[in-house]
């Protein structure tokens, strides 16, 4: 990465881990209700390997954790934020919510709920990328956890079968809610999982960006160039509990505590800092501003924004109740 | 008009729609090589290759879920699923992506899929290879799900849920992929909501749908002949949505109803529809409605046993006569 990419990445995950802590705040106000996983902590992963990516032209999906990998392919804040507040404007017209984010305008597919459900959907989108003959890859963001479901095996195998260009990124933050993955999965290292279905992998460290970029260069090289999947393993740690009535009870502060040396924030500002590239005054003083848009624009946003019509309840149920289609009245089309 | 067999014409309606749009694809176990466990996909391997008619590993959750990706960008996958008995481990993928995207979307994503599979009771084939699920997929808000009771609601029904922007479930019935019927030269797609008037009567009506339109149609037969009551037999094709207006003009008219339905008759169809009547015609009744359903157990592999856990136009007979107070 230059360096000037590397600041605006800076940048970007600053506006990330405030949005997020923002969000925090917000829910404990009871302006968003039910769950929230926030992502604090993970930031160089989904940023690391979208760089090394095309965001709003690959094709995004990812579990319940999403708000920041909408963001990274170009969602617009406000109407993540609106989303979160169940808004009309929301990106997904508040019937989504926080799990649920969309925007296909900028080919995030989604935020799903299911742990692991988006395996076989990221082989589909690649699979449709393959017929319709684009150099786009798809991407699946997903938990260690996640790995444990049967469609992770199921999927692994279609996609090698059928070289489909899809890059999986696990983002081991060695926990699934509260079981750590020592106590869940008999494979700490989920990279060599995949190995018995011939896809290349690697595991790398994800709180560096550097390293994760490095890596994803790779990954997605590989898959864009027809050579079919590629699975990249993150080692990585989430701040704050696994979703808001989390107090983290499995797992010691110390911990948490000499994970936080290795902020990904933090080590990427140091490391400008030392370019010369930035001091730490311009750090804070971006800090500042970008607290300011949250509050002055985000926040404002979702807040003024109004809600969805309860006429409107039905809507999107079915698609071919909106537009009386041929094949409904049976007319020939 | 050609008569030809209900696989065929689900041959035909994949063959036509695949040769007009590139983006037609189908997939499923033994479709593609092996032409398909009831000929369904016969020939289409050999035309359109293995990109297009995809012979999938034994992964019913997999690659459903991979079908209906696919359809997030525009292209409408037609899933087999070998028996309905498999389609359990589909249903996360069908119930949870491509029933809901639509709406949690906000309506940015649609996932034109088709999920096709073989139910019902065939011959002995036993507790796990015997179900009827119509009524495990009919309450899914954002799925359609439609059964074809002849070959020319096969062809048509498939053609317009392949046209669909909607997820479509169509529940076919194994032991009836042999039979014969007539079905249009020409181009048609059979609506996907709505009810067909199999047999237009004024005494009773009996509702049907997939096999049982057929034990309807006979045991009307029986009645007129022997009793000299007229039956109307009502073909429900679309399970979801059921066809409200359809069953309130029928009632309307007979005053009498009988349901006669190859699921069990907890939580099914029959039940439902009786809902229906009560809400939309319950004072046009002249007698309780009554169901005709299988026996609530796992179906039995003993050929008697089996006989006596499925009804059949027998039971709709003596159904009836009950009604007219003749038994
Ligand atoms: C099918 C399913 N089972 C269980 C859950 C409950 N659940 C939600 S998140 C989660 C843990 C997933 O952990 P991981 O995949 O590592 O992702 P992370 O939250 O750590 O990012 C569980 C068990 C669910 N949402 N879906
Ligand atoms: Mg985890």
């Amino acid at each position: 990465m230059k360096i000037e990419d590397k600041k605006r990445v800076l940048r970007e995950m600053v506006l990330h881990r405030r949005f997020e802590e923002r969000c925090y705040q917000a829910y404990i106000e009871r302006k968003i209700g039910g769950f929230l996983h926030l992502y604090p902590g993970q930031e160089a992963c989904c940023n690391g390997v979208m760089e090394a990516a095309r965001p709003g032209q690959d094709y995004v999906i990812t579990g319940y954790r999403d708000h920041v990998h909408a963001i990274k392919c170009g969602a617009d804040p406000k109407e993540v934020m609106a989303e979160l507040y169940g808004k009309e404007t929301g990106s997904s017209k508040g019937r989504g919510g926080s799990m649920h984010i969309f925007d296909a305008a900028h080919h995030f597919m989604g935020g799903y709920a299911l742990v692991g459900g988006p395996f076989p959907l990221a082989a589909g989108i690649a699979k449709a990328i393959q017929l319709k003959g684009g150099d786009e890859i798809a991407i699946c963001f997903l938990g260690d956890a996640a790995n444990n479901q049967g469609v992770f095996h199921e999927t692994l195998n279609m996609a090698a079968l059928w070289k489909l260009p899809v890059l999986f990124v696990c983002e081991n933050n060695l926990y699934g809610i509260g079981t750590s993955i020592e106590r869940s999965t008999a494979v700490i290292h989920q990279h060599k999982r995949v190995a018995a279905y011939n896809i290349p992998s690697a595991e790398c460290d994800g709180q560096d960006i550097d390293i994760v970029y490095q890596h994803a260069r790779t990954a997605v090289d590989h898959v864009r160039a027809g050579n079919g999947p590629y699975f990249l393993e993150l080692m990585t740690y989430r701040y704050r509990g696994h979703s808001m009535s989390d107090s983290r009870g499995y797992r010691s502060r110390e911990e948490e505590e000499e994970w936080k040396q290795r902020d990904p924030i933090f080590m990427l500002r140091d490391r400008l800092i030392t370019a010369d590239a930035l001091t730490l005054a311009d750090f804070e003083a971006m800090e500042k501003e970008i607290d300011a848009y949250i509050e002055n624009e985000v926040i404002k946003f979702a807040e003024e924004s109004p809600e969805p019509r309860v006429e409107d309840l039905e809507k999107y149920v079915l698609a071919d109740r909106e537009s009386q289609q041929p094949w409904l009245t049976g007319k020939a089309a | 008009m050609a008569q030809i067999m209900l696989w065929e014409a689900i041959q035909r309606a994949h063959d036509e729609e695949m040769s007009r749009d590139p983006l037609v694809i189908c997939m499923g176990e033994d479709i593609g090589v092996a032409g398909g466990t009831y000929k369904a996909t016969k020939g289409l391997y050999e035309k359109y290759g293995p990109l297009r008619v995809m012979d999938t590993p034994i992964s019913e959750g997999g690659f459903t879920g991979l079908a209906i990706g696919a359809s997030f960008l525009g292209v409408r996958p037609i899933v087999e699923i070998m028996s309905v008995n498999f389609a359990w481990l589909a249903m996360d993928q069908m119930f949870n992506s491509a029933a809901k995207i639509r709406y949690m979307s906000g309506g940015q994503i649609e996932a034109p899929c088709v999920f096709r599979s073989a139910g019902g009771a065939a011959h002995q084939l036993g507790a796990q290879h015997s179900a009827r699920m119509e009524k495990v997929f009919m309450g899914v808000a954002g799925l359609r799900v439609v059964t074809p009771s002849n070959p020319k609601q096969a062809y048509g029904l498939l053609k317009s849920a392949i046209r669909s922007n909607d997820p479509v479930f169509i529940n076919e019935h194994e032991l009836m992929y042999n039979m014969k019927g007539e079905v249009p030269d020409s181009e048609y797609f059979h609506p996907l909501e709505g009810s067909d008037i199999a047999r237009s009567g004024t005494d009773v009506t009996l509702f049907g749908y997939n096999i049982s339109v057929h034990w309807c149609l006979k045991a009307a037969e029986i009645l007129d002949k022997q009793y000299g009551i007229s039956a109307e037999v009502v073909d429900l094709y679309s399970l979801a949505p059921l066809d409200r207006a359809g069953i309130k003009q029928s009632v309307s008219k007979t005053h009498r109803v009988v349901i006669a339905e190859e699921d069990e008759a907890p939580v099914g169809v029959g039940s439902e529809i009786i809902a229906i009547i009560n809400e939309e015609c319950f004072f046009e009744l002249d007698a309780a409605p009554v169901r005709v359903h299988s026996a609530l157990v796992p179906q039995p592999y003993n050929h008697t046993l089996e006989k006596a856990a499925i009804p059949d136009h027998e039971d709709v007979v003596k159904a009836v006569l009950k009604l007219f107070g003749k038994a």
